[in-house]
């Protein structure tokens, strides 16, 4: 089973790392608080060295140290992007095991329900509710996992509907096994690799939703930071401040394809049938 | 003599308007070892599955009853049967790698059929192990299935099917994925768990060879019906129904001559849903008579504790 790491995945996993590690240890990293305003010191280039401090990735509009708010936004977006992950994982899965499970008409309310919800822009939906809602974080975070379940149940239910027919949930089964132990004990971790593998796609997206909600105004509220709001207000000083929307901008773009690039990793490695493209 | 542990009576079972199996009966006493026998598609496995009442949603049973002691399960909810399966009525099947789940050590999966958690009955579990044969019990109490054999997966499935000490194990064609020696061993063990706990066994299998070395009463089934039912050592002897006598023919010996054809049956099992009126076995029966195609034989008692469904049986040698 072992299989040995390349040394490019080596290079994404200490990326994905990094961010981690960056998101969590916001507060040490940062040397300045990342909501100080100093009117004093607007849109200073990176590098700037001023009054004793220096300012690495510069400072944006009302004076902020921009290194500072990308560290907390990348907390903002990690958090975001976690919790809107498990709560669509939670309700997918759930809907796709009793699909899976029951058959029938449940499975043609819950499955037809799902394409519905498939065929609405799920972009488009979080930015109705989040207009009518009001923006706020947990609002944020539920919409996406509202919005962006039905993929999971989709997967969950075709590997239910599988895993349902193999001869160890016939023997669990034939040997007393209720229900509900069965979804839960046999069912589930045997499907939990290729839900997985969506979930970390769907991590990718869910960051870019954030960040594009946040660009839209309708995300993180000022004055807490977010990539997407950094680079909304660095879009008025593209042409005197570029560090703005690159710095914000190109973490958002690493981290997403490192996101994409360990999903597609992960998948070869959990079905054998994909292995050998890369 | 001692009470039946498990009676199927008059079971019918339809596939939509077909009938798959045609009222069959047969009952099994504690720590008998009663076999099934037929080819692919007579009905032996569905009817296994319907006295698990586990039968795929397609099939329904449309009469007939079967006995738990005195309890009629055919009567009994959903919710009384599940406590039943696991404890006091069990079932293997083939391919025991496939019936584990891959992702459970062997321990947590045999503990699950006394419905405990694996830490409050792992003593238990070890002597039951211990007692289907496997060594170091202590160590592959924690393994998962992949690390078994073949072989030691069924050992483990019997363990998981005996475990509750039911009163009735169906045990569907058990040796079938297994090689020739650990067949033996397996069957032995069979033998020897049902006569030790007073197990009533269902072996359900399309081996003669298997039929021979370890029940004491077989059944024939053939197209959904039973053909033949009595004693292992009297049916083997005496064949009565022309498709018993068939069917033992057909089992190559070591005293044949090499490279001679095999013996086989000429013609097809007719498929559900095209019998005739009567005998199934008419059309490839070579004592059929003109009645045979129209009337159905019935099931009769015929000295012996056999019984068949034959108008033209092989002479018995016993009959006055």
């Amino acid at each position: 089973m072992t299989r040995r790491i390349s040394p490019g995945m080596w290079l994404i996993l200490a990326l994905l790392a990094g961010f981690v590690v960056a998101a969590l240890g916001a507060d040490a990293f940062a040397t300045h608080d990342p909501l100080r305003q100093s009117l004093l010191l607007r849109l200073r280039p990176p590098g700037t060295l001023q009054a004793g401090r220096s300012f690495l990735l510069g400072t944006d509009d009302l004076g902020r140290d921009l290194l500072a708010r990308i560290l907390y936004g990348a907390r903002a977006s990690l958090l975001v992007a976690a919790l809107s992950v498990s709560v669509s994982l939670v309700v997918g899965t759930t809907l796709g095991l009793l699909a899976g499970w029951f058959r029938g008409w449940t499975a043609v309310l819950i499955m037809r329900f799902v394409d519905t919800m498939l065929s609405i822009p799920a972009i488009l939906l979080a930015v109705l509710t989040v207009a009518v809602l009001g923006p706020g974080f947990l609002k944020l975070v539920m919409v996406l996992g509202l919005t962006r379940w039905p993929r999971y149940t989709r997967v969950a239910y075709a590997q239910t509907l599988q895993v349902a027919t193999l001869p160890y949930i016939r023997a669990a089964e034939m040997a007393g096994c209720s229900a509900p132990r069965l979804l839960l004990r046999h069912i589930l971790p045997n499907i939990a690799g290729p839900l997985m593998v969506v979930a970390t796609s769907e991590f990718g997206l869910m960051i870019l939703f954030e960040a594009g909600l946040s660009f839209l105004g309708l995300g993180i509220q000022p004055p807490y930071p977010s990539w997407g709001s950094i680079m909304s207000a660095g879009r008025a000083y593209v042409a005197r401040a570029w560090w703005l929307t690159v710095f914000p901008g190109a973490c958002l773009f690493v981290l997403v394809l490192c996101v994409n690039v360990f999903g597609d990793w992960l998948r070869d490695r959990v079905d054998p049938r994909s292995r050998g493209r890369g | 003599m001692t009470p039946a542990a498990l009676t199927v009576a008059a079971l019918s079972l339809d596939l939509g308007p077909t009938r798959l199996v045609d009222g069959i009966g047969f009952s099994v006493a504690p720590g008998e070892v009663m076999a099934l026998v037929g080819e692919s598609g007579c009905g032996k496995s569905v009817t296994a599955q319907a006295i698990m009442r586990l039968l795929p949603d397609a099939i329904r049973q449309t009469g007939g009853q079967v006995r738990l002691g005195e309890e009629d399960l055919t009567a009994l909810p959903e919710r009384a049967m599940q406590a039943i399966r696991g404890r006091r009525l069990s079932m293997i099947f083939q391919e025991p790698q496939a019936a584990l789940d891959p992702l459970d050590t062997i321990g947590a999966q045999i503990a699950e059929a006394l419905r405990q958690p694996l830490s409050r009955v792992r003593a238990e579990v070890r002597r039951m192990l211990e007692d289907v044969g496997i060594s170091d019990p202590e160590r592959r109490i924690d393994q998962h299935p992949f690390e078994l054999s073949g072989g030691m997966c069924q050992r483990v499935m019997i363990a998981t099917a005996l475990i509750a000490r039911p009163a009735v194990l169906i045990a569907d064609e058990p040796t079938t994925a297994l090689d020739v020696t650990i067949q033996a061993q397996i069957l032995d063990l069979l033998r020897r768990l049902a006569i030790e706990r007073r197990t009533a066994v269902v072996l359900i299998t399309h081996d003669m060879g298997v039929v021979a070395d370890i029940a004491d009463r077989v059944c024939v089934m053939y197209a959904g019906r039973i053909a033949e039912a009595g004693p292992v050592a009297e049916i083997f002897a005496a064949p009565m129904h022309p498709y018993t006598a068939l069917l033992l023919a057909s089992i190559p010996r070591l005293s044949d001559v090499p490279k001679s054809p095999l013996a086989v049956i000429a013609g097809q099992v007719p498929a559900p849903g095209e019998y005739g009126p009567g005998c199934r076995f008419a059309n490839r029966c070579p004592r059929a008579e003109p009645r045979c195609a129209t009337t159905t034989p019935p099931l009769l008692a015929a000295g012996q504790g056999r019984e068949i469904a034959c108008f033209a049986p092989l002479a018995d040698r016993r009959a006055p």
